[in-house]
């Protein structure tokens, strides 16, 4: 495909004034270089590889995105009115991929919590916190099979760090805020963020990605997590990119002995939103829970993959994905459960439920379960359907309007997945949203 | 309070109400009999406003409004209440949070002031008590996982807190024990007033011993065959409908 050679051309000049102004720590440049070369051999994926059978990117590809420079009018009015959850606690905001120190506040961690923009420890050139951080840095992300991944790590130069020291434990929720906004041209956001958590840690983690504008700018976001042994976390992943924005964005996690992960991926906002998930069970008896919750209108599409690999035995998994779908907009849900030969007394839970509110919406869910140990318990399981209509009758008869039934009716939906939601300000304005939430071209 | 006349009505292709006449008035309390089959339960539906029900020939007014121009929530909110024969269980909505949004929906409607969580709750005790009904009910998803006379006893309680004007309950007394019948009918009975009217749906007499009727009809074939006072119902009992069934259409 022409379009893809030249996207990669694009790309090329930028990589090569890319490296020419920035420098790196050895192993990080070595990373960004070996990066930029897989992006370059694998292209933007096509809807030829079974991965990206559902989800033509054409748009992105196509689309000449730059690398932004930094923003310095963005201002604290900016990010308020993207009305996101306020936490209360410490936030760290990027604008276009940027560490805005203006913006965001560290106050109130404990002591053995650091949470530092990446661009801040790679400039400590020869710190040992550097090349602590380099051990971590693309550990779990993989370049070699996966383009927007590699596209990342060569342009790896800033995001969020947070260690958390063993034992340490972590009360108030820590807030990413990843915002993106172009000027005349598209930009390419492309943050990177880590999160280290040491044995019996403890720590609630929340990456908000949103932006506005009519331009569209493309969000290639990276996060790898790695859970110490014992360790607990639970981690948040809000999209509410711009209405002509599209995402990609992967979460690489790694689950230490008798750890404890659990992440929700809620999707309210993008022209494109690609959401990838991928956790290794690499322990004795870790437990992971995954969420999502995905709402689309209009001609949006969202695409949802995961990927729980039980390498381990004595693991636990359970897989929550809830879509709900108006308009003329699709969705794809790709969840794939790996049991390694040696994961026995494997229990994994999958299941995908999807709402249609209107005809022209899509759906395609696909379970994929590799299944090598003989003693293990999966389940999966998708179910697709429409608001219940006696359900409806019955809330009208009450009094209640057809909208405010219905209404009620897809928060009801949702209610399961909210409940699991423990940090109360994202709980409370998804509630609200949801309340709130109605689809174009209805029906019923 | 509620005019029918001749109503005609369809579910799906078949022809279910053939011509009901039926007039109440406030403060009236009308049985509906009738075997299964007989239309009971299409009337309660087409005055409630169910979906997939056609009204074909004829009118209802409600209060002088006519009850077809108006949407499901216009009728409730104009006052008309449906118990329903099968409550709907909706998991993921809270029985006090839909309860309170239909009351503020009814008020709203009246002109009343809305009420807060707090008032709404005084009053939800209080309405509770008189069905002797278990506070847990009102935090748990509408009427998932309750019992059948749980749910009966629910539908009644809703009934009492949003004081309607024209109740319909549609087989209210069926899958009830002794004792749910005789708490449902004295919440039922509590209601009765000069300014309310009820239409009782059954398709036994046992219920109307405990809500007495001012008049019984019953229904054959989608027509009222024979209409009267509580007597009727005794006689029904000990005849069967088999005794309205192969009764001329003239005897009525």
């Amino acid at each position: 495909m022409t379009a893809v050679a030249t996207s990669s051309d694009r790309y090329a000049e930028q990589f090569a004034r890319f490296t020419q102004q920035t420098t790196l720590p050895g192993a990080l440049a070595s990373l960004r270089d070996d990066a930029f070369s897989c992006f370059d051999r694998l292209g933007f994926p096509t809807t030829r590889l079974e991965e990206w059978r559902f989800t033509n990117i054409a748009r992105i590809a196509e689309k000449p995105f730059v690398a932004p420079t930094t923003r310095t009018d963005y201002t604290r009015a900016d990010l308020d009115a993207l009305h996101l959850p306020r936490l209360g606690g410490p936030e760290l905001v990027f604008v276009n991929g940027t560490f805005a120190p203006a913006l965001s506040t560290t106050d109130g961690l404990p002591a053995g919590v650091r949470t530092r923009s990446l661009a801040t420890v790679l400039a400590q050139n020869h710190d040992d916190d550097a090349a602590a951080v380099a051990l971590h840095l693309g550990r779990l992300a993989r370049i070699e099979s996966q383009a927007f991944t590699a596209l990342n790590s060569a342009f790896l130069c800033d995001g969020a760090v947070v260690e958390v020291a063993s034992g340490v434990v972590v009360d108030t929720p820590i807030h990413l805020l990843f915002v993106t906004r172009s000027g005349a041209a598209p930009v390419l956001s492309q943050p990177r963020v880590l999160v280290v958590a040491g044995a019996h840690s403890q720590v609630r983690v929340v990456e908000s990605y949103a932006g506005d504008g009519e331009t569209p700018y493309l969000s290639n976001t990276v996060t790898e997590v790695s859970v110490g042994d014992a360790a607990l976390i639970d981690h948040y992943t809000l999209v509410r990119e711009a209405d002509a924005a599209f995402r990609v964005g992967s979460l690489h996690v790694t689950l230490g002995r008798a750890s404890n992960f659990s992440s929700h991926i809620i999707t309210l906002g993008g022209a494109i939103v690609r959401n990838e998930a991928r956790v290794v069970l690499a322990g004795e008896g870790g437990e992971c829970a995954l969420n999502g919750l995905y709402l689309a209108n209009g001609r949006q599409l969202v695409d949802n993959q995961t990927t729980i690999d039980h390498a381990q035995p004595h693991c636990d998994s359970h897989e929550l994905y809830k879509g709900i779908l108006g308009g003329r907009s699709r969705a794809v849900f790709n969840g794939k459960i790996i049991v390694r030969l040696d994961a026995q007394k494997t229990n994994a839970k999958q299941s995908n439920k999807t709402l249609l509110l209107s005809e022209d919406a899509q759906i395609t869910t696909k379970p994929q379960l590799e299944i090598f140990a003989d003693d293990v318990k999966c389940t999966h399981g998708a179910t697709v359907g429409q608001l219940d209509q006696d359900a409806l009758f019955y809330l009208r008869s009450r009094g209640l309007a057809r909208d405010q039934a219905r209404q009620l009716l897809t928060h009801a939906f949702a209610a399961d997945l909210l409940g699991h939601i423990k940090v109360e300000a994202i709980r409370t304005q998804l509630d609200a949203q949801l309340l709130e939430w109605l689809p174009v071209g209805v029906m019923g | 309070m509620l005019e029918v006349r001749n109503l005609h009505a369809k579910a799906g292709d078949r022809q279910i109400l053939n011509g009901i006449d039926l007039t109440v008035k406030a403060g009236q309390v009308h049985a509906i009999m009738g075997p299964n089959g007989s239309g009971k339960s299409t009337l309660a539906g087409v005055l409630a406003g169910r979906d997939g029900l056609e009204v074909t020939a004829g009118s209802a007014t409600f209060k002088g409004q006519d009850l077809f121009e108006l949407e499901p929530e216009e009728r409730a909110r104009a006052g008309l209440f449906l118990a329903f024969q099968y409550p709907v269980e909706i998991p993921g909505v809270n029985n006090a949070y839909l309860l309170k949004a239909a009351l503020n929906e009814v008020r709203k409607h009246r002109g009343e002031p809305m009420l807060d969580a707090i008032d709404f709750m005084t009053l939800a005790r209080e309405r509770m008590t008189l069905l002797g009904m278990d506070d847990s009910l009102m935090n748990r998803p509408v009427n998932e996982g309750f019992s059948g006379g749980e749910k009966k006893r629910n539908e009644v309680f809703q009934m009492a807190v949003l004081e309607p004007s024209l109740a319909i309950l549609d087989e209210t007394d069926s899958g009830l024990d002794i004792d749910a019948l005789k708490t449902v009918a004295a919440g039922v009975n509590a209601m009765r007033s000069p300014e309310r009217a009820m239409v009782v749906v059954t398709h036994y007499q046992r219920l109307l011993n405990y809500i007495v009727p001012d008049f019984v009809h019953v229904l054959s074939d989608g027509r009222i065959v024979k209409s009267g006072g509580k007597e009727l119902a005794l006689e029904l009992e000990e005849k069967g409908y088999g005794w309205i069934e192969t009764a001329p259409a003239a005897a009525v």
